[in-house]
């Protein structure tokens, strides 16, 4: 099963970098999105992998470790505030320039002429 | 955690030899900047107010040091030591000795001198409690420095004083000149200060102690360390930076930009005068050698020739003043390089003495600029009739300067000259050399403004209150050139002592005899000097066909040189491209981690893998397809997102399966929020990402995404496949979440309780991140293009009903047992997967379905109050909740809880840290609510909107 946590870490860390080297905005934070879920995975996962193991007292002795699992849920909800500022950044160059080319020079039809 | 031993050692230890009845040298060191303070204060009430504060404060620090006087001039240093930050060996520790007493007497006594001058010479336009207040910052800080027994702590006082000058000598910061000075003035100390901080660091290594008095005590080991040479470098850089010492006297003629009486202040008594204290008061453990001697000796002759040579040929009064003391310090630097406990005692009567009749120089050039306007020497002269007490005050002090008897001058010019005499002929001749052009320039300045016919003007002296301190000034110069022993002597030993560690005994006279040489080379300078000034406009001739290098344009040169190689380089990995600069980082990750990786050793892990199983391996197959789907079909935004969402699914079934329950909740929540944010994004935005990069491009692109992944996969493998090296952190948590914090969740214990300061914080990004969002869509709302471009978009594209009556039905009959379910996932979430962070989600999706199914219109006019105020009661609660320990008596945050049993319930669990969450849970709605509905409000400035 490490394998496959690996696996997908290395999969989404692909994905991720590669669609935030794409030229328009909304590409970058699709890609921010799947680097997010890369790194929430890969901090959970320092926490080795364990099933059956909630870390609940009472319902097991040995319990998977509590502590990555408290950061990766604060993280994923910090996420969603940093992904909402940076749509709302998108949206806001978007609605100014006309263009949602994250270099100045792409994509804009006015830098073009 | 606060272990009461530490807290127990914050007070000051007061070593036996402080007396309290006297004033502690740290108070000595704070009045200052508490007269900047209350100067700024006092602003409100006028002018005079501000001066006398700051006057008040100065002499308050003087009367406190001179307290001391009589002990430390027999021989007792006063100390007083705080710790700080012992964990760094930075203790606040002061002490007074000889040395620092006499430069501390000149700070704090020419500062007193200055503030009154200034008062009366400031424009009434200008802010009189600014200029104070800058100028008592400067004053503290060099009194930090002569007070200071740590280095640390010295060099602190000794970066201070860079920028509190920077400020003064910019403070007519309107004129270039002006600018450029400070910033030339702030550049060479400032570089010079980082190289001192080095040097004394070694020094620091090399002594076991960042003490002062104990690294005095080494000079054998300093000596013997293969790092001396170095150390003496860096030091001497710092040194020589600050006191202008060649090759770095450049600064120091520029710096005149500034006001008069800062000029008179930093340039002659202080701020120059560091360099110096630093030479003098590492001399019992770095001079001696040869090193010592050839560089610091050799560069204090050079400065002391070129300083006078270029002083000779300058027209601005200001301009000769400058260069003379770039000279005079070249004079003390030479003095201090050679060695001898003769020649620090002659360097130390002519540190007094200099600052005692050059800051006069400057006081009457500043009454010269103030009555006539001008400041070139060749429009002045013969002002002796219209300004005679002027004249009076001139003749003393640059009689004194041209090293004439029976002025104090005279005295250290001609132990200088002794103790020249007793090194090789050469150097003897060239100290002669600077004695002769120093009477040269003073002469000249002397006649060029006072002597000559009477030029046209209705100058006349000023009033007291600009004569009085230079006038006190010339007192002293008249004083101690009589009766040297009496005036000078004391101060002049305790200093020597201190500086060469044994006892000195000065013999400071007028007169030694026949026999002395120095009488005859201060004849000879004499003489050559006024030789000089008879062939003035031949030389004058010759200098001025000789080419001459310029050290500001030089300077200037060099630093634009610098400033556009940063930017070339800045602009390679950063030119504004968001790809280019993710790229760099990304590579420069990479490549380091690939090199770790193919140089360090690595070996298999040995921790036995979990055996796969079918569910999460389809999971895994779904999860895979659709992240390499993303990759190929994300030019289709609305199918990328979808796909996204799949992953973040799948994502939140891995967490459910690996024995994370919370992260699973919280995952699938966060998921639907963040696919509704993205779709109303997809509103605006176009549908499309256009095919723009080449297939080269993206190849590349392709090739260190996939390096990355690779990386990032097998890291995450290696620690997978091994057991954690430490024990782990958590399991005291575990042990403690019921005993400690009345959880059966450690995960919810954690963030509530153990890590709540963390969770606080986290709440609070995630309150201002909605905040900016709202913020920016004000911003984007004020704008006409966007709003033109909003009113052009329609958005309602091929859908039908956008409130189909079925959807709208079910999402209001929904609404109750949603809020309820986030109740009971609030409620739970101390012991059982839940809390407020997942709670917060769930409710703020049934609260957003309303929005999707009814409308905003519909939706915002149904809301009681605005979701700004949900963050700031979350806030408040989480703030509240952690202050209510305080009532307690326990530090912020602790929590408490127990057990009621109110009938007919089963028995309830109360904990604070359920009230904290409770914050977590508004905040969570809130920010969402407020993130989303700002969105929306976009959508109501389109061509198809609601109404």
């Amino acid at each position: 099963m490490e394998v496959l946590f690996a696996l997908t870490i290395g999969l989404l860390t692909a994905v991720g970098i590669y669609l935030m080297l794409r030229l328009r905005s909304f590409p970058v934070i699709l890609g921010l999105t799947f680097l997010s879920y890369a790194v929430n995975l890969f901090i959970f996962s320092a926490g080795r992998l364990k099933t059956a193991a909630a870390p609940i007292v009472g319902t097991v002795e040995a319990p998977t470790d509590p502590l990555p699992q408290a950061l990766v849920l604060t993280a994923i909800v910090i996420s969603f505030g940093m992904t909402a500022v940076i749509v709302m950044m998108a949206l806001g160059a978007w609605l100014e320039l006309g263009h949602d080319g994250t270099d100045p020079a792409s994509g804009t039809p006015e830098d073009r002429g | 955690m606060n272990s009461p031993a530490r807290r127990a050692s914050l007070p000051a230890t007061i070593r036996p030899e402080e007396d309290p009845s006297r004033m502690s040298p740290a108070l000595i060191a704070a009045l200052p900047f508490l007269g900047a303070i209350l100067a700024a204060l006092a602003g409100w009430l006028g002018r005079g107010a501000a001066a006398l504060t700051a006057g008040a404060a100065t002499a308050l620090a003087l009367a406190g040091l001179l307290s001391h006087a009589p002990a430390i001039l027999n021989g007792t240093p006063v100390t007083a030591t705080f710790d700080w930050l012992p964990a760094l060996g930075m203790n606040a520790s002061f002490r007074i000795d000889g040395l620092g007493l006499m430069f501390a007497g000149l700070i704090l006594g020419i500062g007193l001198l200055i503030i009154l001058y200034a008062r009366f010479y400031l424009a009434p336009s200008e802010p009189m409690a600014r200029f104070l207040t800058c100028l008592m910052l400067f004053q503290g800080a060099m009194t930090g420095i002569v007070l200071s027994d740590n280095i640390l702590l010295l060099l602190v006082f000794w970066e201070l004083t860079s920028l509190s000058s920077f400020l003064l000598i910019g403070w007519w910061s309107h004129l270039p000149e002006g600018r450029q000075g400070a910033r030339m003035a702030l550049a060479v100390t400032g570089g010079g200060g980082i190289a001192l901080i080095a040097g004394m660091l070694i020094l620091g290594r090399i002594a076991g102690s960042h003490e002062l008095s104990v690294i005095l005590q080494s000079r054998e080991a300093i000596l013997a360390s293969p790092l001396y040479p170095l150390a003496l470098a860096l030091i001497l850089l710092g040194a020589f930076a600050k006191s202008a010492q060649f090759p770095f006297h450049f600064w120091l003629p520029h710096a005149m930009a500034a006001p008069t009486p800062v000029s008179a202040y930093l340039h002659s008594a202080t701020m120059v005068k560091a360099g110096l204290y630093l030479m003098a008061r590492l001399w019992p453990v770095l001079s001696g050698t040869a090193e010592w001697t050839v560089a610091v000796a050799g560069a204090g002759l050079l400065t002391m020739l070129l300083g006078a040579k270029v002083a000779l040929f300058r027209d601005d009064l200001k301009a000769i003043l400058a260069w003379s003391t770039v000279s005079h310090l070249g004079l003390i630097t030479f003095l201090l390089g050679l060695g001898t406990k003769a020649a620090a005692s002659a360097a130390m009567l002519h540190v007094l003495a200099h600052a005692s009749f050059k800051a006069a120089l400057f006081m009457v050039a500043g009454i010269v600029d103030h009555a006539t306007h001008i400041r070139d020497l060749r429009r002045l002269g013969g002002l002796r009739r219209a300004m005679p007490l002027t004249f009076v005050l001139a003749l003393v002090a640059a009689l004194s300067m041209a090293g004439i008897p029976p002025l104090n001058g005279f005295l250290s010019k001609e132990a200088m000259l002794e103790n020249a005499a007793l090194t090789t002929p050469l150097v003897a001749l060239l100290a002669l050399a600077g004695a002769l052009l120093s009477v040269a320039y003073s002469l000249r300045f002397l006649a060029g403004i006072f002597l000559g016919p009477p030029m046209e003007t209705r100058a006349h002296d000023p009033g007291p209150g600009l004569w009085l301190a230079p006038a006190l000034l010339v007192a002293i110069v008249i004083a101690s050139g009589l009766m040297p022993m009496a005036v000078f002597g004391p101060f002049v030993e305790a200093a020597a002592s201190a500086t060469t560690g044994t006892p000195v005994h000065a013999h400071i006279a007028l007169w030694h005899g026949l026999a002395s040489p120095a009488l005859w080379m201060s004849l000879a300078a004499l003489g050559g000097g006024l030789v000089l000034l008879g062939l003035y406009p031949r030389l004058r001739a010759v200098w001025e066909a000789a080419p001459l290098p310029e050290a500001k344009a030089v300077f200037e040169a060099t630093t634009d040189a610098l400033a556009r190689a940063c930017r070339r380089a800045t602009d390679l990995l950063n030119d504004g491209r968001l790809s280019r600069s993710i790229f760099a980082a990304t590579a420069v990750i990479v490549a380091l981690a690939a090199w770790a990786f193919l140089t360090g050793p690595h070996a298999a892990g040995n921790r036995p893998l979990l055996p796969l199983e079918f569910a999460p391996l389809a999971g895994w197959v779904l999860l895979t397809a659709a992240a390499i789907a993303t990759a190929f079909r994300h030019r289709n935004r609305v199918l990328a997102l979808l796909l996204t969402g799949i992953v973040g699914l799948m994502l939140s079934a891995a967490f459910a399966w690996a024995s994370a329950p919370d992260l699973a909740l919280t995952q699938i929540t966060v998921e639907v929020v963040t696919i509704l944010l993205m779709l109303l994004a997809l509103n605006f935005l176009p549908d499309e990402t256009p095919r723009e990069s080449t297939s080269l491009r993206r190849a590349r692109d392709a090739a260190l995404a996939a390096a990355a992944g690779i990386g990032a996969g097998l890291l995450a493998f290696a620690l997978m496949t091994r057991d954690p090296a430490f024990p782990r952190v958590s399991d005291y948590h575990w042990a403690q979440s019921k005993p400690g914090a009345g959880g059966t969740n450690a995960v919810n214990t954690i963030i509530v309780d153990f890590r709540g300061y963390d969770t606080y914080g986290e709440i609070t990004v995630l309150g201002i991140a909605a905040l900016v969002i709202f913020a920016l869509a004000a911003s984007v709302l004020s704008s006409r293009t966007a709003l033109d471009r909003l009113a052009g978009l329609k958005l309602a594209r091929n859908a039908g009903d956008p409130h189909p009556p079925m959807l709208v039905a079910a999402t209001r009959f929904l609404m109750p047992p949603a809020i309820l379910v986030g109740i009971f996932i609030y409620l739970r979430g101390h012991n059982l997967p839940g809390g407020g962070f997942v709670a917060g989600l769930v409710v703020s999706i049934a609260i957003l379905l309303q929005y999707i199914a009814s409308g905003f219109v519909w939706s915002e006019r149904r809301l009681r109050f605005g979701h700004q105020s949900l963050i700031g009661a979350g806030v408040l609660v989480a703030t509240l909740t952690g202050a209510a320990a305080w009532a307690m008596g326990w530090p912020f945050l602790t929590s408490g809880y127990t057990h009621i049993h109110p009938w007919p319930l089963d028995e309830v669990e109360l904990t604070t840290a359920a009230l904290f969450d409770l914050g977590v849970f508004l905040c969570v709605l809130g920010g969402v609510l407020l993130a989303l509905s700002t969105l929306s409000r976009l959508a109501q400035h389109t061509a198809d909107r609601e109404l």
